[in-house]
């Protein structure tokens, strides 16, 4: 039997170092207040922009699957249906509420009040009920930033306009809550490293063309992202990725694959079954399938096909990757025409 | 004998049971050329389409009267009635009167409707508005002033011309008065329920939707003058605000059943993009704009509207003391993730309150009654006999 498949070189420990990094600054926000912890949405967001201010990103999605993955989500689930959520309304929503209103964590760590919740609507109007929701069970203050739905081809500049001013009040938001003054530098050089990963990010998916592919873009797709969303603007990020691309170059130099005869290779629409992580992956194991593109790691870029973050138009870039360059924000057209191209 | 009120509403019925939208057709036949947009619920800038030219329809599912057969081919289970019989609607022909379509930004089911029914019938102008969700900056004003300028631009494109500001102001104006009716019947409604019920109110609401502004306005402008000699009399009743059927609308049957339960429903939000102004849009200066500043700063709290500066937890609060509602019944259309949402605060504010309330839930095709009967009745001895 041939299941179970995962790399466990470097890529992993220093993965999971990086992760238990963060969490342990969310303990220090929780203890402290410092950093300030603002809570955010994954998908086409803004993190270079707190980046600039120091503070730390809270993510309720990756709570909500991080309990699940634990299945520590039903009894949150339950006490949020107790406050009157539907059986039909988003789980991750009821997980992330109701573990708030228990007290529970995934890691069993403290996790700080948001000082500012921000919500970036990007497409999921699920995001601004949510985030509504946050803001209304800890009292922080609310921002959202409304993202225009990608309805035709490329944004409008009105779109992109409205988004940059969006952004640019910000900037007293987060100077409040930071109390650092926005220094344009330090704000170029989060985007910087931003567009530094998105290429070697990018670099990595592309080695997926190779066969055997030398990683799973999905399941191993989603263990890169942690140090995507949560490091993507800081120099920890790229220095990680610049790691897992040499790994995953030698293993292709050296023809290793996921596995060494891939049986299918599978494109993948969708979020995993997090309750069952374990198992489905295991059930593509079986089978020798390896994905070797998925939908679901453009979620929160889509750099893939180009697209980069620009230090010389910071808040112009930032807006352009949140209206257009994720997968939430696009049109059910164009997210058909992606798995086309896949 | 049945007096002239009350063959008003019996037209109103036949108009909005009638799914192959006998009126529009007609309209088009009297005016060779001009085109009907159909426009999703809740909200859309009826008067910048009217001001093409154009006769703007609200659509509102099928009521009871359609069975699906393709459409549930094309969404998961878990979608709300109306995105599935639009759907539904627009694969067997019946839309065909329609030379356009437009969608909003309100769910998430609302907005793949838009695209997958743009997939199902290639070559119609079918256009996405966004409209905003942040209405705490003076950018979102100027987003939306382009927005419908978008808008105009592919109106103008789909008709060879016909707009022009001044035109937008007089229907901007028609509207106002529209409007101004309307919240006038609300008004007279909550001061005297028995002579204005909602069961009545809602089919004036939903004949709206079909009927160009004047011939809709003509017909308030009766409503209202018939109404003091109308001879109903005051009944012991709860008085109550609904709340949750802002979009998919509930059968006119179950409205019914609950004033008969024993229910003053003295406030609403059915067919709420009708109402959508607390007061008239201005009609002086840029009328597009005005429009766009009215969306952000006139209009009436709802769940698929997100204002961090005005939470509707308050509009809904003073919305019931307005009416001096005693209780609310949240009438929910299954699986609309945006009341269901929004209840959760709802609830929470109105415990906090002591506002008692009843959550009910309704599908275009509800097969419950006499469980709702039930429950309404039992809710309302509750509050009327302790
Ligand atoms: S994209 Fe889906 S899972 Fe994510 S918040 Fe929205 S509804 Fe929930
Ligand atoms: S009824 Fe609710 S879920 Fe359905 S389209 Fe309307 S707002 Fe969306």
């Amino acid at each position: 039997m041939t299941a179970k498949h995962e790399y466990r070189g470097q890529i992993h420990q220093r993965q999971k170092q990086l992760m238990l990094d963060w969490y342990e600054r969310l303990e220090q926000s929780a203890a402290t207040g410092r950093p300030p912890a603002v809570s955010l949405m994954i998908s086409g967001n803004c993190v270079e922009l707190l980046q600039a201010f120091d503070a730390v990103p809270i993510y309720p999605e990756i709570n909500a699957l991080q309990l699940a993955i634990r299945h520590q989500s039903l009894e949150p689930i339950l006490a949020a249906e107790d406050l009157g959520y539907a059986a039909d309304n988003c789980a991750y929503v009821k997980a992330d509420i109701g573990a708030y209103l228990k007290g529970l964590t995934p890691t069993g760590s403290r996790l700080p009040q948001p000082a500012l919740v921000l919500c970036n609507f990007v497409g999921c109007n699920t995001y601004l009920k949510w985030f509504e929701h946050v803001a209304a069970f800890t009292g922080a203050r609310l921002y959202t930033v409304d993202v225009p739905f990608l309805r035709e081809d490329e944004p409008t500049a009105a779109d992109v306009q409205y988004v940059v001013r969006q952004l640019k009040e910000l900037v007293p938001v987060l100077e409040s809550i930071s109390g650092c003054r926005f220094d344009l530098e330090r704000f170029r050089e989060a985007v910087r490293c931003s567009a530094r990963v998105e290429e070697l990010w990018s670099r990595i998916k592309h080695l997926a063309r190779r066969s055997p592919s030398p990683f799973d873009a999905y399941f191993d797709a989603i263990t890169l992202m942690g140090p995507l969303y949560v490091y993507r603007a800081s120099q920890e990020g790229v220095e990680f990725f610049e790691v897992a691309l040499r790994e995953l170059q030698e293993k292709v130099a050296n023809g290793e694959g996921v596995y060494d005869q891939e049986k299918f290779r599978v494109v993948m629409e969708g979020p995993p079954p997090y309750p069952y992580f374990r198992t489905f992956r295991d059930m593509f194991a079986q089978w020798k399938a390896c994905a070797v593109a998925s939908t679901y790691s453009t979620v929160g870029g889509l750099w893939e096909f180009g697209f980069r973050h620009d230090p010389d138009k910071p808040f112009e870039s930032v807006a352009m990757h949140m209206l257009a360059q994720n997968v939430t924000n696009r049109n059910y057209l164009q997210r058909y025409e992606q798995i086309k191209r896949y | 004998m049945e007096t002239t009120i009350e063959r008003t509403f019996d037209k109103c019925e036949e108009l909005i049971a009638d799914l192959e939208f006998t009126a529009v057709r007609q309209w088009k036949a009297e005016h060779p050329g001009a085109r009907a947009i159909a426009y999703f619920p809740v909200y859309a800038p009826a008067e910048i389409i009217y001001a093409c030219g154009m006769l703007p329809v609200g659509l509102t599912g099928a009521g009871d009267q359609l069975d699906i057969q393709h459409a549930d081919a094309r969404f998961g289970s878990f979608i709300c009635s109306i995105v599935k019989t639009t759907m539904e609607l627009g694969l067997t022909g019946r839309l065909d009167p329609f030379d356009g379509f437009l969608f909003s930004s309100i769910c998430d089911s609302a907005r793949n409707l838009c695209f997958v029914l743009k997939r199902s019938l290639p070559g119609r102008y079918i256009d996405f508005l966004h409209l905003p969700h942040n209405s705490a900056t003076p950018a979102t004003a100027d987003f939306l002033t382009s927005e419908y300028r978008r808008l105009i631009a592919s109106l103008i494109q789909l008709n060879g011309g016909g707009f022009s500001e001044d035109r937008l102001r007089e229907s901007i104006a028609l509207y106002n008065q529209n409007r101004a009716l309307l919240r006038q019947l609300s008004r007279l409604r909550a001061e005297q329920p028995h002579l204005l019920r909602a069961s009545e109110l809602y089919l004036l609401l939903r004949a709206g939707n079909l009927l160009p502004v004047e011939t809709h306005t003509e017909l308030l402008r009766q409503v209202l003058a018939g109404l003091p000699a109308r001879s109903a009399k005051p009944r012991d009743s709860l008085r109550v605000m609904v709340e949750g059927a802002f979009c998919e609308q509930p059968p006119r049957e179950l409205i019914r059943l609950m004033e008969e339960a024993g229910c003053y429903i003295v406030d609403d939000d059915f067919v709420l993009g009708r109402r959508w102004f607390s007061d008239d849009v201005p009609t002086d200066g840029d009328p597009v704009a005005a429009l766009a500043e009215s969306y952000v700063s006139r209009a009436v709290y709802s769940s698929v509207r997100h204002d961090p500066a005005r939470p509707r937890t308050a509009g809904l609060v003073e919305k019931v003391r307005r009416a001096q509602a005693g209780a609310v019944i949240f009438l929910i259309a299954k699986f609309c993730e945006p009341a269901y949402f929004d209840y959760v605060l709802f609830k929470r504010e109105l415990e906090g309150l002591g506002i008692p309330h009843l959550l009910l839930e309704f599908e275009e095709k509800t097969f419950t009654f006499d469980r709702v009967r039930t429950e309404v009745e039992t809710f309302v001895e509750s509050l009327m006999f302790v």
